[in-house]
């Protein structure tokens, strides 16, 4: 194990300190106040239980699609014994006490699984005790089921339990922690079918979105943004013609001593139609920026291309003893260079947020992935302590880690506190919203291969560079490589798979340019959605270059050898695990049968988001490339993938399906460039992602297991690409190293 | 100042007649479940249905529908087949454009009862869902149009 592992390791442990730190923050709930004693039993801030035996979950994780909450209450309830149909859920706002508040990573079920099936093991354990106890039987002789707790044919329900008020268990954070929760035979409700809790709702316009909120007396406000992220200074307000406009109020700039919003001018107007006519009225010069504003795709991939050249940048994320020694031995080497090009988040509920000041907090009223990372924005931008600001939770239309980046509540917050911290609802156009995204950066990655005798991979040198989100905004999470410099590990992920490939080096670089342009975004994935497409595709380069078949290729590489062993809890099995998912696809797919003239099959396999949480997958893309015009047409996706213990079936594969078209999508169909330091496709007249009419056949399966529940929310997004990739060459011959693939690429390299 | 019909009951409005209808629907008359998206026509995410019609409300002016009858998501009445349908397909991911498709679908299923997938694809190609939640969302659709009848075009084909 090398330095840079070891630091690796410790972030992602850091992450994991939080948990703990959340834990130790039920603790101190752990003794219910007694006013509250009276109404609910919370052996946990986790979850109530009130007299009618009715169990709320508090779930700290946004609502964006994934059904987080069904999931996460259903975890406490097989847990707890609890009787489904009286268990609820609720969104909470923020608060200190709940510790960490992100929805992103593909974290949410695999976090929550441990903490939240330990805090119902302790209330399950504290009602047993009480239960048999009015029961007249030792607690020993009763047990938890279904809502109540049984002696034989007798039994207590919980409401009844919590109504007697003898419920006075105590659970420190370390008996928490140790808590044993019950064996995987013994569920009764996860990895069983049922339906989501939020669907309703979203079938009948009830469901409230942050687009939705609503406080009287509030006015509306649309925001004039400046012509690139950073450095514009606010010259001249013009605001002449927009006193025109019917419900126009005024126009202000934004003062953000944060720095989030720089530059903003925000239009005020009694209705947004009005805001909105406004903002086209009003005239607005900057000044500053001057580099930034003539900033392309081109010069951003150049950029990338000459820091990739200069051995000396980067940090060492991965650096085995012998890279450059085994490179020198090599028989042969093979090296090639792969692109992505800049892609939106484009969430379809366009950034919005509610705020005003109320009793001396200030309220933000919106949808948001990550409340932990803008508190502190918000607090520097109102100049007010944290602890008097509260975001109030909403369902999201869409996230994919846009919301992540909380920008839009700070200019609705400064908005609001420039009127004395009257209600103001500030809403982004899509074109405001697609400028102003937190794009997926470019990208570029070189990659290398030696192979010594029998055509055996010697030693592997992956380079990858490309704006950085993490350092952009939550530096605090990067750790440092072997060489001593910090790196985003969320854009480097993937690069360090699990292949067994000798000495290894991994170099990440942040590509300046691309941070100082504009503000790098975590993008359904983030790096795997670019590290895997370079992997994967090289993959079956090198396996053609060692004469080799790519499934064969991989296994031999997949074999659980040294740090790939895997361990306990999140990655028992390591690359075994992978090469099961991979033959499994090949199998399911018919990998090695005759296909008819221009289809080709091409396989990939990822493990997810991180090496301490894999989620293993494979994907066969079968293509049909039309040999004309290069026209890729994909037929159909197999995917299988091992998550460990599936809580909510048919949610994993809702994920999984949309995933895997994301894939897609972001592969064929989507896609914009830099162009005078902004994204040139804004709105859906030119950004055009995946329509029903280009639904491939889908066939997705899940390996049964009992091992720790992984994520689920992003890992079919990124094994679909290269998956693509290699059908076509395998269809055609075309080698396509640039995503996303165009079909003039694909003629173009058909021909060489 | 417009005045018509929505979901059954008739509405005045004091904005201007070039508002947008999505926007007099959302925040004038307070009915949010018809949803902002694109405001181009271009993700269906705001279709009402306009005398039974299915319209992009994002991009017709308020003034237009003077007079007409306005359906929205919350005047299908929550029992539609459709909805049980996308209930029934667990069709919802995050939801946002989930209005829009319903309503979509709803003026499929009007003209065409029994749509076959060539015909479900031309009419919600429109709508999109940025979840991708469009395997179940078809699958909805057929639930809710059940099972074709047998075609007397085929039947007679045979005889």
């Amino acid at each position: 194990m090398t330095l840079s592992r070891d630091i690796a390791r410790d972030a992602a442990l850091s992450r994991r300190g939080f948990l703990i730190t959340v834990t130790a923050a039920g603790a101190v709930f752990a003794l219910a106040p007694p006013a509250e004693a009276a109404e609910v039993y919370a052996p946990t801030i986790w979850y109530a239980i009130d007299k009618a035996g009715v169990v709320t979950v508090h779930v700290i994780r946004a609502e964006m699609g994934q059904h987080v909450g069904t999931a996460i209450a259903r975890i406490v309830a097989d847990e707890l014994e609890a009787d489904w149909s009286k268990v609820k859920f609720d969104h909470v706002d923020s608060d200190p006490k709940w510790g960490l508040m992100v929805t992103g990573g593909s974290w949410s079920v695999w976090q929550s699984y441990p903490l939240y099936s330990q805090a119902a093991a302790a209330g399950r354990i504290a009602l047993v005790n009480a239960g048999a106890k009015l029961l007249g039987v030792p607690a020993t002789k009763a047990v938890a089921r279904n809502g109540a707790v049984w002696a034989g044919e007798r039994s207590v329900s919980y409401g009844d339990i919590v109504a007697k008020g003898e419920l006075a268990q105590q659970c420190s954070a370390e008996d928490l922690a140790k808590m044993p929760i019950k064996k995987a035979v013994d569920r009764r409700l996860i990895g069983k079918p049922a339906q989501a809790r939020d669907i309703p709702e979203k079938t009948d316009g009830s469901g409230i979105y942050g687009l939705d909120a609503k406080v009287p007396g509030m006015v509306y406000a649309r925001p004039k943004l400046p012509p690139t992220r950073y450095g514009n200074r606010v010259e001249i307000i013009d605001d002449s013609a927009c006193k025109a406009v019917p419900g126009y109020i005024r126009t202000k700039a934004l003062d953000d001593p944060s720095g989030t919003v720089p530059g903003w001018v925000v239009v005020y107007a009694d209705s947004f139609v009005a805001a909105d006519k406004a903002v086209r009225a009003l005239k607005v010069t900057w000044s500053g920026a001057d580099a930034e504003r003539k900033v392309s795709e081109a010069d951003l991939q150049a950029r990338a291309r000459a820091l990739i050249a200069d051995k000396a940048k980067g940090s060492l994320a991965v650096e085995d003893p012998g890279v450059d020694a085994a490179f020198k031995a090599a028989g042969s080497t093979l090296e090639q260079t792969y692109t992505t090009g800049t892609a939106l988040h484009f969430q379809l509920e366009p950034v919005n947020a509610l705020a005003f000041e109320k009793d001396g907090i200030f309220e933000i009223h919106t949808g948001n992935q990550w409340q932990s990372l803008v508190l502190p924005w918000l607090a520097q931008a109102l100049g007010r302590k944290e602890e008097t600001i509260v975001l109030r939770s909403y369902l999201l239309g869409g996230g994919f880690g846009r919301r992540l980046n909380g920008d839009y509540a700070v200019a609705a917050a400064l908005a609001s506190k420039q009127i004395g911290g009257q209600p103001v609802k500030l809403v982004l156009t899509r074109a405001d919203d697609s400028r102003f995204d937190s794009p997926r950066s470019p990208s570029v990655q070189t990659v290398k291969m030696a192979f010594g005798e029998g055509g055996r991979v010697t030693a592997m040198d992956h380079a990858a560079c490309a704006g950085w989100p993490t350092e952009a905004m939550a530096p605090f999470f990067m750790p440092k490589g072997a060489n001593g410099v910090p790196f985003d590990p969320f854009a480097i992920n993937g690069a360090n798979h699990w292949y067994s490939v000798g000495a290894q080096r991994v170099r990440a670089i942040e590509n300046d340019l691309a941070n100082k342009t504009f503000r790098p975004g975590w993008l359904r994935s983030v790096g795997p959605g670019w590290t895997n497409w370079a992997v994967e595709s090289f993959m079956d380069e090198a396996a053609e270059k060692a004469g080799v078949d790519p499934l064969a290729f991989r296994l031999r590489m997949l074999d659980a050898a040294g740090r790939n062993a895997g361990a306990a809890p999140n990655s028992v099995g390591g690359a075994k695990r992978q090469a099961a998912v991979l033959q499994r696809v090949a199998a399911k797919a018919g990998w090695g049968k005759p296909l008819p003239a221009n289809i080709g099959l091409g396989l990939a396999t990822t493990f997810g988001q991180e090496r301490d949480m894999p989620t293993w997958m494979a994907c066969a893309a079968r293509v049909r490339v039309d040999p004309a015009t290069g026209a890729v047409k994909v037929e159909k996706l197999t995917l299988v993938a091992d998550a460990g213990t599936i809580v909510s079936p048919d949610g994993a594969l809702a994920q999984t399906q949309g995933a895997a078209l994301w894939g897609l999508s972001l592969a064929l169909h989507e896609g914009t460039a830099f162009e005078n330091g902004q994204v040139k496709d804004t709105n859906l007249d030119t950004y055009t992602p995946l329509r029903m009419a280009d639904v491939p056949a889908l066939d997705i399966e899940f390996v049964r297991s009992t091992e720790a529940p992984v994520g689920l929310g992003e890992p079919a997004t990124t094994v679909v690409g290269p998956a693509i990739g290699n059908a076509i060459y395998r269809a055609c011959g075309a080698r396509i190293r640039d995503l996303p693939i165009r079909p003039a690429a694909v003629k173009a390299a058909m021909k060489v | 100042m417009t005045t018509f019909k929505l979901n059954g009951r008739e509405v005045t409005t004091k904005g201007p007649d070039d508002a947008p209808l999505l926007w007099t629907i959302r925040d004038e008359i307070g009915l949010t479940g018809t949803k902002f998206g694109c405001g181009i026509a271009q993700c269906g995410a705001c279709t009402v249905h306009v005398d039974g019609q299915a319209v992009r409300s994002c991009v017709t002016p308020t003034g237009v529908v003077a007079g007409k009858a306005v359906t929205t998501i919350e005047g299908l009445g929550g029992s539609h087949p459709l909805q049980k349908a996308w209930v029934q397909a667990q069709a919802p991911q995050c939801g946002y454009c989930q209005s829009g498709q319903i309503m979509q679908a709803a003026a499929l299923l009007k003209a065409t009862p029994h749509p076959t997938d060539a015909e479900i694809n031309a009419a919600m190609n429109g709508n999109l869902c940025r979840c991708m939640a469009y395997v179940r969302i078809k699958q909805a659709i057929k639930l809710a149009a059940g099972p074709a009848p047998q075609r007397a075009a085929k039947t007679g084909a045979k005889a």
